[in-house]
């Protein structure tokens, strides 16, 4: 049954550069003699740390306790002896947050994991708390906590649930591995999911440039409520907004959540890990990871402890062919530049690319000259360019009338932009500044 | 030691546009209509339109250093206006209209206003109709096309333009007599009087149309601007073709093409949406129409564009898209 798609405005059509690491099939990488966890790999609170220097720790045990509702427990990879709390700074959050530094004693002794067989007879309240306590996040990047976004208030009714395998960002193959590689996890995960939501029926979305996958998955769910459906080729049709908005026709509204439209996405990976959580008791404590760039020698794709550090699955695809210019931890769209090699895989960390310099350079911008190649890519449909001079001027509350806080930070305008203006950049800067305002005028 | 990564925001990639790739690409897309109208102009026309690029860019750079501001003279912008300019001058014209010109339409018409991308007309016009308002002689007299004469020193015998020729025998006689003499082959390959980019509107269309489709231009605002004057002339004609000449004539005659193709699009002047476009063409179209068949001027397209570039501003605030998940406020 072909689905009718509902393709959004705007959008890119870069090379995808995925055939360096496409063919690559997962490696087993295990954590080098340090790993390093973060407190805060996800949106919300940061997870308070329940452990302390020379405590012996085993894989799956708790480091860190969520802070609140919003928020995810952090578990350790590794076995080993806490060697200290201490504090880094890294993009995205660009703040000091703390960490675990585990000395990895590679033995990999973990806590005793609760299976369950008959997973989908157990209660939605049951499985929720099973993915609460195993710490999941949304690990396409956004890495919002998977209990909160699959417990809507009752007053939204959810029709809709939509596993994300688009996988749209750049040189990223990491989902697609994981959907070529280990299927049944994502569709009994997917299963799952929908047991927890309450809906009859779900739809695997993937990507037009991945036939095998959409072969592949299209039969293994033959007899099972869950459809395969293909999306044409265009960045972002990854985004939440329009990926809902190609399968249901509905426009998440300005401001608003995609529960108010019906509808739950979840990426790939995160329902797989909803599985392993479920079926076998495993916290959420490895990921895969495409480590990929022209700057690479052997672009690959790992299963990755969290808490190992850029620089030992660097050196595990036999380092760089050249100095690299930038590194960035995620796709080339909405990545972040990290300014050293020991930064630490995180729950959300899909990707590590490192650029040499004829890839990304180094651009002086000039003034808009309303050539209005940013309105027909930006997939939000704004204006960028006239947000981008007000924002330019200082003017962040016209700016937050004219919808910058819509901008999802995709990258398609700055992609297009041929005075070279740094527009997510200022978008960034515009949305925190507009925030602040806001908050200042109900603080009054 | 690990030299120094470089840290900038998402996205750390481009496709590789810029501003000098598309003002090359306009000039590339004005060749043809420059050679034409070297060809049938001979000598004088390749020293209007190499004066003006020569000016123009040197006044730039002479403004921008002399204010000590960044020197952006190759970003082929300036080169862009001289060309136009050039193109927007009859063949005849002594050197110091090319300067007057090129002083006008780089100082006064944009870099008074900051430069690229802050100023408000069309450069290129604002010159050409500054020469036209204070040298009506020097910027009137139209050189016959010389396919047969002497390529270095042309006679310089005048002859009107299409639509001057038209405009004059309805005054003087009532009524249209020569002017269907110029056949539309005429109008299309340049064997007309008129300034020296806008003759053959063959080579413009090929010109307008490459640019189109490498994406640079937006069809638009040249099928919404011609359309209209089209329709308008059409209507006229319909209702009295002894006085009003046919529409083909008219859309093939004056700088037309010339504006709708290469002026009307410039795109720090005109709408950003496709829908304030078409709004800009219509616009331009009506004031053409108006201006060519009741004004006192044979040509209207010069006036049509600066009246829609000052309207700009305002189809920009009101032609926004519909943003995604828009709501309406109840």
């Amino acid at each position: 049954m072909a689905i009718e798609i509902f393709e959004f405005k705007g959008g890119v059509h870069p090379e995808d550069k995925k055939e360096l690491s496409k063919n690559s099939r997962i490696e087993q990488l295990d954590a080098p003699e340090i790993v390093r966890i973060p407190l805060s790999q996800h949106i919300g609170a940061p997870a308070k740390a329940v452990v302390k220097e020379g405590d012996y720790i085993l894989v799956g045990q708790v480091v860190g306790e969520a802070g609140g509702f919003v928020s995810a427990p952090v578990h350790s990879s590794v076995s080993g002896t806490v060697r200290k709390i201490s504090t880094f700074i890294s993009a995205p959050f660009g703040v000091p947050s703390l960490m675990v530094e585990i000395e990895n004693d590679g033995q990999y002794r973990s806590v005793d994991f609760v299976e369950h067989e008959n997973y989908l007879d157990l209660e939605p309240k049951e499985l929720l708390k099973i993915i609460q306590n195993a710490g999941i996040v949304g690990m396409g990047g956004a890495t919002f906590p998977t209990h909160v976004k699959l417990s809507p208030p009752p007053d939204f009714k959810i029709d809709t649930f939509i596993v994300n395998g688009v996988e749209c960002e750049l040189y990223l193959t990491a989902d697609y591995r994981l959907m070529l590689e280990e299927p049944e996890k994502i569709i009994e995960g997917a299963k799952i999911v929908m047991k927890i939501l309450g809906v009859d029926s779900g739809i695997i979305a993937i990507e037009g440039n991945k036939p095998d996958c959409i072969e592949r998955i299209g039969r293994m769910v033959e007899n099972e409520p869950i459809e395969v459906v293909e999306l044409p080729v265009k960045y972002p049709q990854g985004g939440e907004k329009q990926l809902i908005k190609a399968i249901t026709n509905r426009e998440v509204p300005s401001g608003g959540l995609p529960m108010h439209v019906g509808a739950v996405v979840q990426n790939a990976g995160t329902v797989a890990a909803i599985y392993e959580a479920v079926r076998f008791g495993k916290p959420l404590i490895e990921r895969i990871t495409t480590v990929s760039g022209e700057a690479i020698k052997k672009p690959k794709n790992f299963k990755v402890k969290i808490g190992t550090l850029a620089s030992h699955l660097i050196s595990n695809c036999e380092g760089f062919k050249k100095p690299p210019k930038k590194i960035i931890f995620g796709g080339p769209m909405t990545g972040f530049a990290q300014y050293t090699l020991d930064i630490p895989v995180t729950k959300g960390t899909s990707g590590i690319l490192a650029f040499t310099d004829d890839i990304v350079k180094e651009y002086e911008y000039t003034a808009c000259i309303s050539c209005g190649s940013c309105v027909r890519a930006c997939p939000a449909n704004l204006v960028p360019s006239f947000m981008s001079i007000l924002i330019e001027k200082g003017l962040f509350e016209e700016a937050d009338n004219n919808d910058v806080l819509d901008c999802i930070e995709c990258g398609c305008c700055s992609y297009v932009c041929p005075a070279h203006r740094p527009l997510v950049h200022m978008f960034k800067l515009g949305k925190a500044k507009a925030m602040e305002i806001r908050r200042a005028k109900q603080n009054k | 030691m690990e030299k120094k990564l470089l840290l900038t925001s998402s996205p750390h990639v481009h496709c590789g546009e810029s501003i000098p790739i598309i003002m090359y690409n306009v000039i590339i897309a004005l060749l043809p209509a420059t050679l034409v109208g070297f060809y049938v102009f001979g000598f004088p026309a390749i020293k209007v339109v190499v004066l003006c690029c020569v000016f123009s860019m040197a006044i730039e750079y002479g403004w921008q250093k002399l204010f000590k501001q960044k020197i952006s003279v190759f970003d082929g912008s300036a080169l862009v206006t001289g060309l136009l300019l050039g193109l927007n001058l009859p063949a005849a014209s002594p050197w110091w209209v090319a300067l007057v010109g090129s002083f006008v339409a780089i100082v006064i018409a944009k870099q008074v206003f900051g430069g690229l991308g802050h100023n408000l007309f069309n450069p290129a016009l604002v010159a050409r109709v500054f020469l036209l308002i204070s040298f009506p002689v020097q910027m009137t007299k139209w050189m016959k096309p010389v396919l047969a004469g002497s390529f270095w020193h042309p006679d310089i015998v005048t002859e009107a333009t299409p639509l001057g020729l038209v405009k004059e025998e309805v005054m003087l006689h009532g009524k249209i007599i020569h002017a269907k003499a110029y056949s539309i082959f005429d109008l299309l390959i340049g064997n007309t009087g008129g300034c020296i980019g806008e003759v053959s509107a063959l080579a413009l269309i090929a010109g307008g149309l490459y640019l189109i489709y490498r994406g640079y231009v937006r069809w638009h605002i040249p099928v919404s601007f011609i359309a209209t004057v089209f329709l308008v002339t059409g209507i006229m004609w319909a209702i009295n073709p002894q006085v009003y000449i046919n529409p083909i004539y008219h859309i093939l005659s004056g700088g037309l093409m010339l504006g709708a193709f290469f002026m009307a699009t410039d795109m720090v002047t005109s709408p950003i949406t496709e829908k304030g476009m078409i709004i800009f063409g219509i616009g331009c179209g009506l004031l053409t129409a108006v201006i060519r068949l009741w004004g006192g001027y044979p040509e209207g397209v010069s006036f049509a564009i600066l009246l829609m570039n000052s309207v700009t501003p305002l189809i920009d605030k009101y032609v926004r898209p519909k943003k995604f998940g828009f709501k309406p406020t109840n």
